[in-house]
C-alpha cells in the first residue's frame, strides 16, 4: 500500500476534472493529478514522470528518478506485484 | 538508464562502505532508526547491514501503517462490516491483519461484505455504484495516505454522495518518533527520515529532533545507495559535531513539503486527542479524525462503533519490535508460530513490516552465512 509507483503522463484528461492518463510499465491508468495543484495552478504536462500513491500523484518527480524508483520496485518481488495488480484492477474514471 | 545505475552500483556502495567505515570512532557504537517501513525493505532486501561496519547498527522504526492499527480498530471496523446494508472497503495490507476476533479475511469467509481496494476513489466508485449500500472505507496510513482519503471525501462531498463513509485511523508520523525518542529502553544516535511522507510534510516538522533532541535526521530515498549515503551523512555530521535535518532525497522531497495535500488534510481532518497504536499504547495528538464539518462521511459518528481495547497477545512482541528494543528474529514467536501465512503480529503481515522484510530476505542470508561458516 505504501509503496509508491512512477508514472509517465500521457495526456491530462480533458473530460475529467484532476485525471490524467498515466503510463505505468506500459499500462495506462487514469490517476488523480488534483494534489499537485497549487493555488489552482497545475503545472504538469505529458512527458512528466510523478509518483503515484494510492490513485494520485503524491510529487512530480524527474525521469531519472521515475526509471530507479522503477527499477527497485520490479525487485522488491511480490510486493510490487500484488501492488501492480491492484492498480490494473482500478478503474476511477 | 544512467542514474539507476548510480544508485545501484556495487561498487559505489563498496567506495561508500569504506568511507562509512573511515568515519566510525573507534570503540564507538553507532544506533541509527530508519522510520519507515520501507527503507527497512530496502536494507534486507538489498543486505545493506552486510556493508555497515559491525559498530553501525540500523534500528527498525514504526513506519509501518499496518503494523501500527491496534486490535481493537480491526474489530470496530468488523463491526460496522457486520451490518447488513454496509460494504467495507479496504487496501488488501489490511485483509489479514488479525483483530480480537479475526481478520477482514476471516470475517469475509463469515459473510460480510468486505472488498480490497487499491484506491480510496476505488470505494467511491463503489459507493456509486450501490446507491442502496452504506460504503465504508478502511482509511489507514500516515501523512503520505492521508491526502488521498481527504481529496476523495472533499469528492464525494462535491458530488453529493451520501452513502459514502470512511473509518478514520489516519496517524502522524512525528508524535510517533517523539515516542520512540521519550522511551528509556533506545539509545539513539540519529534517524533516516522517511521518504514518501516527507513528500507531503516535507522536512521541517522534523527540526525538534535536531534542535530539542540533538539528533541528526537525513531524509532518505529508496534505492540501496540512498541508504548508504543517509548513513554516510549522520556520520559525518556527528564526526563533525554538527546536528541538522539534511534531505537525501531532494530529487523528489520539497523542502516545504506537498502544500495542497497538507491543505485538504487540513479541511477534512484534525487530531484526535489520543489514539491507540499496536504496541506503542496510546500517543496524544498522534492520529487524525473527520472535522465535524463533514460529519455525514464519518463511519465513527454513523455507526455505533464499539470502540473496545484489545490486548496483544502475549507471545507477539510486535511493540519491542516497532519501537526497534527487539530484532525481528529476537521475538519467541518469529518464524515458528508467527509467518507470514499465519502472522500473529502485523510486522509479519505487511510487506514493510520489519518482521515480514526479515522473513522473506534475512533468513535467506543467515543461511547464507551458516553455510559459509560450515563451508
Amino acid at each position: 500500500m505504501c509503496l509508491g509507483i512512477p508514472g509517465e503522463v500521457i495526456e491530462l484528461m480533458a473530460e475529467h476534472e484532476d485525471l490524467a492518463m498515466v503510463s505505468v510499465e506500459g499500462v495506462k491508468r487514469a490517476v488523480n493529478i488534483g494534489l499537485l495543484r497549487e493555488d489552482g495552478v497545475l503545472d504538469l504536462a505529458p512527458g512528466d514522470w510523478i509518483l503515484i500513491h494510492v490513485g494520485f500523484a503524491l510529487s512530480k518527480i524527474d525521469e531519472a528518478e521515475a526509471k530507479a524508483s522503477l527499477d527497485f520496485l520490479t525487485g522488491l518481488g511480490d510486493a510490487y506485484t500484488e501492488e501492480l495488480e491492484a492498480l490494473a484492477a482500478s478503474d476511477i474514471t | 538508464m544512467k542514474f539507476v545505475d548510480e544508485f545501484r552500483d556495487a561498487g559505489t556502495a563498496r567506495v561508500l562502505a569504506t568511507k562509512i567505515a573511515a568515519l566510525c570512532e573507534p570503540g564507538r557504537h553507532y544506533k541509527f532508526m530508519e522510520v519507515c517501513g520501507g527503507h527497512t525493505h530496502t536494507i534486507y532486501k538489498h543486505g545493506l547491514e552486510d556493508y555497515l561496519p559491525e559498530t553501525v547498527s540500523l534500528v527498525h522504526g514504526p513506519g509501518c501503517p499496518v503494523c501500527v492499527i491496534p486490535m481493537g480498530r480491526v474489530d470496530d471496523a468488523i463491526a460496522i462490516a457486520e451490518h447488513d446494508d454496509v460494504i467495507l472497503t479496504s487496501f488488501g495490507d489490511m485483509m489479514r491483519v488479525p483483530g480480537g476476533r479475526g481478520s477482514f479475511f476471516d470475517s469475509k469467509a463469515a459473510g460480510a461484505d468486505i472488498r480490497m481496494v487499491y484506491s480510496p476513489l476505488d470505494a467511491l466508485k463503489v459507493a456509486r455504484r450501490n446507491p442502496d449500500k452504506r460504503v465504508v472505507f478502511m482509511a489507514i496510513g500516515f501523512e503520505t495516505t492521508a491526502p488521498s482519503t481527504a481529496m476523495t471525501v472533499l469528492r464525494a462531498a462535491a458530488d453529493g454522495i451520501e452513502n459514502f463513509s470512511i473509518f478514520c485511523n489516519h496517524v502522524t508520523i512525528i508524535p510517533a518518533i517523539k515516542a520512540i525518542l521519550d522511551s528509556p529502553d533506545l539509545r539513539l544516535d540519529g534517524f533516516i527520515g522517511p521518504g514518501h511522507v516527507s513528500t507531503v510534510i516535507g522536512c521541517r516538522p522534523y527540526d525538534f529532533i535536531s534542535a530539542r533532541e540533538g539528533k541528526p535526521l537525513v531524509c532518505a530515498g529508496f534505492e540501496p545507495l540512498d541508504i548508504l549515503q543517509s548513513v554516510y551523512q549522520l556520520l559525518l555530521q556527528l564526526g563533525e559535531g554538527r546536528c541538522e535535518v539534511e534531505n537525501q532525497y531532494s530529487r523528489v522531497v520539497p523542502w516545504d513539503g506537498n502544500p495542497k495535500a497538507l491543505q485538504v488534510i487540513g479541511e477534512v481532518m484534525e487530531l484526535r486527542p489520543h489514539f491507540e497504536w499496536r504496541g506503542l499504547g496510546f500517543i496524544s495528538q498522534s492520529a487524525l479524525q473527520v472535522k465535524a464539518k463533514y460529519a455525514t462521511f464519518d463511519a465513527e459518528r454513523i455507526f455505533n462503533v464499539p470502540g473496545v481495547r484489545v490486548a496483544d497477545p502475549k507471545a507477539c512482541q510486535c511493540g519491542e519490535v516497532l519501537k526497534g528494543v527487539l530484532k525481528p528474529w529476537e521475538c519467541k514467536v518469529f518464524g515458528t508460530a508467527c509467518t507470514p501465512e499465519t502472522p500473529i503480529g502485523t510486522c509479519m503481515v505487511s510487506s514493510e513490516g520489519a518482521c515480514a522484510a526479515y522473513y522473506n530476505f534475512g533468513r535467506f542470508s543467515r543461511e547464507r552465512v551458516k553455510e559459509a561458516t560450515h563451508s
